[in-house]
């Protein structure tokens, strides 16, 4: 019996205004290539790197909001490689001295365990830490083109521990991941504007095995959950049928091809890179107080799973509604506003829940106003209309012949009671007021 | 009158007094250059039509629309488009820039042998070496062929230079001055500093340039801002340290220091012997720390964005990318960079107890005067030992001043002038009653 081993690394792109080490708009997507640089993130002689405050502030938000220690000292480090879209030569990235370390967070259960009745699955981070991405290579025919727009974009990566048993864990993880950036407002993390990338490293052990094995496959540029999930479950299968076969397996960095649906190799690794990494001697240590973590600590947006718990305690909502409300941080801001408002109007949170989940509700478009009425307006027109009503008087007059001689005896308080069974066979939608009336005609006739 | 002897502060007044325009000022110096420059190959560009004070720059730091080499052959064909924040400084002040100098290729060197461009030849001596790195903005400034000069000191490439060439130069204090525009070679050690021709002069300077741009991280603080609290020695406490007397130091150079210190003691100064003992230490310190970061600073000469490939660095830039890429090597990292880091330290700590005793520590810059061009060539040991007082303070990230204080043979010798971090004031204070009460700077070569 074999288990998989899987550990993931998340790229983020930060939506701050400028650049991670310089001033030009980090705001590069679709824009004319190579206008949006300056000597800095060229890479020119005698150029240096600037701290962006901002990017260090939403990196360590991250941290937190995956319960990550914020270090105290921090330092940004060189790493040393060769690439055509890396302008000066290293990347300005964090190795010994990350800003956030151990943090967690719980996402699913692999398969096997929720089927056993377990609910949730902790995953720890070891890291979040700060650097920059590089420019971007365009092949044409035997050309290749540099766009430097991207260059030194805020980046920051989130490493786990190699903790995942399954692929179902790894989409819930990602999953909670984009949430949170978005309910932090720190990125869009668009999968395929390439804002969010997933890297995942994988083998396989015997179960009970407790070292990691001796090789790993590295799972690179893969712009999808969908295809980040096929990948996966290829090489675990791919992996355990070898080991079965009695193969050995190789360090290697492998790739998906969604036509074939398999993986392919990228690059075999003779040995471990050598990057080099130094402290970046261009920018200075970076100190923080207690008091400006916990400030940014207490000032954080209310997470994703904390909005769930809310919805469903404060609001009776069911647990898969909630989940779909609280999704889109924006979503969830829009229901909340809509039961501000169902409140003043006597719609129930319930209801409008409902209606939000199975409407397709443009956030943009929709006033909240309009969905009130709608939903009320709804609930009227089921109950007032005179022939179902009517029905239903019918059957409650035939089955409660008691009440009926009551009445007639003169006792003409006794429709209250018979309003109050219509109400319940119509789960309260009923309009009381027409009830009256037509039970009355019944009655009287 | 010659107009190219006068200091920059007498060039002000006569320009403010209408003695002369700036276009005379202009027209003497770049007739002086046109003279020159071809038996000292000081100047591997000339701006023609300049109409500021004018200020040699050396070609390591970035200036907008001249070619700027670092030296070098792999950037023989790059045209910045920008300028270094000095740059910028001394335009805004009516400085314009006349001419970029010669110098070790990526200041990587003693002698200005290094340089992909030939070496500059000594004002005072053409068979002697200059020093080095910054070769040619000694040697402007030394044979007047500018006002004053801009270089860089990683380990000495300002002060030794300017003792070699008699001619007073300040390192200063790391993130005194902004380095954004001066190409990186060790990151944490360069600082941008003034040639010039007196010590007031070096103040001055340092007032135009110093002070945050938002651009070099490391840099802070507000403009240097002249305090002068002392008008003579008395109650001043100079530190003499014995280990920048002892082995490798020339009879003749040291017989010369002596006698500026003693002219410090009879001008008021207390002579206090202090110790600095990781001294020995700093040379293998700054050979691991130094190279490490040019591998890295150099890498992005890749010829992909500007310049050439990296086939056209010289031999020293080799020499020296290769250390450094064996120094951050997985597996040796921590037994050459962080140990090298540790000694950094305790360099640095040696400084600040010895400061706690005195106000300055003054020495020797150079353990020799100029040497002959070619003698310490094919010997780079020899030639890094020869910055053994220079490169402790570069380390330590303190200031240092170099002024004129003798000769041996006809050859200047330079006194260094040590202060605490961000000291200037009192090193420069130190040097200017030094300097009223010599006349050793108003020695000039015969050219």
């Amino acid at each position: 019996m074999y288990e998989p081993v899987i550990g993931l690394e998340v790229h983020v792109e930060l939506n701050t205004k400028s650049k991670m080490f310089c001033r030009c708009s980090a705001d590069y997507f679709g824009k004319k290539p190579n206008t949006q640089t300056c000597p800095v993130c060229l890479g020119l002689p005698g150029s240096l790197p600037y701290i962006n405050k901002q990017a260090i502030e939403d990196c360590m938000k991250i941290g937190l909001a995956l319960n990550c220690e914020i270090s105290k000292k921090s330092l940004f480090e060189r790493k040393n490689y060769f690439y055509p879209d890396l302008a000066k030569g290293y990347q300005i990235s964090q190795l010994r001295w990350p800003l956030c370390i151990k943090g967690w967070i719980e996402v699913d259960p692999p398969s096997h365990k929720a089927s056993e009745g377990q609910e949730t699955s902790r995953i720890r981070i070891n890291r979040v830490h700060q650097e920059e991405d590089t420019g971007k290579l365009t092949h044409s025919g035997s050309e290749t083109l540099i766009d430097f727009n991207r260059s030194s974009v805020p980046l920051v990566e989130i490493v786990t521990e190699p903790d995942f048993k399954d692929s179902s864990q790894i989409k819930d993880y990602a999953k909670k991941l984009q949430q949170i950036f978005r309910y932090l407002g720190v990125s869009d993390a668009d999968m395929e504007k390439g804002q969010m990338r997933l890297e995942a490293n994988i083998s396989v052990r015997k179960v009970g095995q407790k070292q990691l094995p001796a090789y790993r496959v590295e799972l690179k540029n893969i712009n999808s959950f969908r295809f980040m999930v096929a990948a996966v479950e290829y090489e675990i299968k791919r992996q355990i049928e070898a080991l079965e076969k009695g193969e050995k397996l190789v360090q290697e960095t492998k790739g998906w091809n969604e036509d074939k649906k398999q993986t392919f190799t990228q690059r075999v690794k003779e040995e471990a890179n050598d990057y080099r990494y130094f402290p970046e001697p261009d920018l200075p240590e970076m100190q923080f107080e207690e008091s400006k973590i916990k400030d940014l600590e207490s000032n954080l947006p209310e997470l994703p799973w904390k909005k769930l718990e809310q919805f469903i305690e404060k609001y009776g909502i069911n647990e898969s509604s909630a989940r779909i409300l609280t999704e889109d941080k924006d979503l969830a801001g829009f229901f909340e506003q809509l039961v501000e408002l169902g409140k003043k109007e006597g719609v129930l949170a319930k209801d409008i829940a409902n209606y939000v989940v199975n409407q397709k509700i443009d956030l943009l478009n929709d006033s909240p106003q309009q969905i009130i009425d709608d939903i009320k307006a709804k609930k009227t027109n089921l109950i007032s209309d005179d022939s179902q009503l009517e029905k239903v008087a019918k059957e409650v007059i035939s089955e409660n012949p008691q009440m009926v001689e009551t009445y007639k005896k003169g006792k003409v308080t006794i429709i209250q009671a018979l309003i109050g069974v219509v109400m319940k066979k119509t789960a309260g939608k009923a309009d009381a007021t027409k009830v009256k009336i037509i039970l009355e005609s019944l009655l009287n006739l | 009158m010659d107009l190219t002897k006068l200091s920059l502060k007498q060039t002000i007044k006569a320009l403010e007094d209408k003695q002369f325009s700036k276009q005379e000022l202009n027209r003497a110096y770049l007739s002086k250059i046109d003279t020159l420059n071809s038996k000292l190959n000081v100047f591997l560009e000339v701006e023609k039509n300049t109409l500021g004070i004018p200020a040699a720059i050396k070609d390591i730091i970035i200036t907008q629309n001249i070619k700027t080499t670092a030296g070098s052959k792999i950037l023989s064909n790059f045209l910045p488009p920008y300028n270094a924040t000095v740059i910028g400084r001394l335009l805004e002040k009516g400085c314009s820039v006349i001419g970029k100098t010669n110098h070790d290729e990526f200041a990587m060197g003693s002698s200005g042998e290094n340089s992909a461009y030939g070496v500059t030849k000594n004002p005072w001596n053409l068979k002697k070496v200059p020093g080095g790195s910054s070769s040619g903005s000694a040697a402007a400034v030394a044979a007047d062929m500018c006002v004053f000069s801009l270089g860089t000191d990683t380990g000495g490439s300002i002060r030794q230079p300017a003792s070699l060439c008699g001619v007073v130069g300040l390192k200063t204090s790391y993130g005194r001055v902004s380095r954004y525009g001066a190409i990186a070679l060790s990151s944490s050690l360069d600082q941008i500093g003034p040639f010039t021709k007196t010590v007031e002069d070096a103040r001055t300077i340092l007032e135009w340039i110093s002070g945050e741009d938002g651009l070099d991280a490391n840099c802070h603080g507000k403009p240097f801002q002249p305090q002068k609290s002392f008008k003579n020695l008395s109650g001043i406490k100079i530190g003499v340290p014995k280990e920048y007397f002892g082995k490798g130091l020339d009879k003749g150079v040291e017989k010369v220091i002596r006698e500026a210190i003693k002219k410090l003691e009879e001008l008021g100064g207390e002579i206090v012997e202090v110790s600095l003992p990781h001294t020995e230490y700093a040379i293998a310190a700054y050979y691991i720390i130094l190279p490490s970061e040019v591998s890295s600073n150099l890498a992005k000469f890749d010829g992909i964005r500007f310049g050439f490939d990296r086939s056209k660095f010289g031999a020293e830039a080799k020499r020296r990318i290769m250390l450094g890429t064996f120094t951050l090597s997985a597996g040796y990292f921590d037994d050459y960079f962080i140990k090298a880091a540790k000694v950094r330290t305790l360099i640095k700590q040696d400084f600040e107890k010895a400061f706690e005793k005195v106000d300055v520590i003054v020495g020797p810059v150079s353990p020799t005067v100029a040497w002959d061009i070619g003698e310490k060539f094919d010997d780079p040991l020899a030639m890094y030992l020869s910055d053994a007082y220079t490169i402790p303070a570069n380390l330590a990230g303190i200031c240092g001043l170099s002024l004129p204080c003798g000769f041996v043979e006809g050859l200047p010798v330079g006194l260094q002038i040590l202060g605490k971090y961000w000291g200037e004031d009192t090193i420069l204070s130190v040097g200017e009653i030094y300097e009223q009460a010599t006349d050793w700077h108003k020695e000039k070569p015969k050219l």
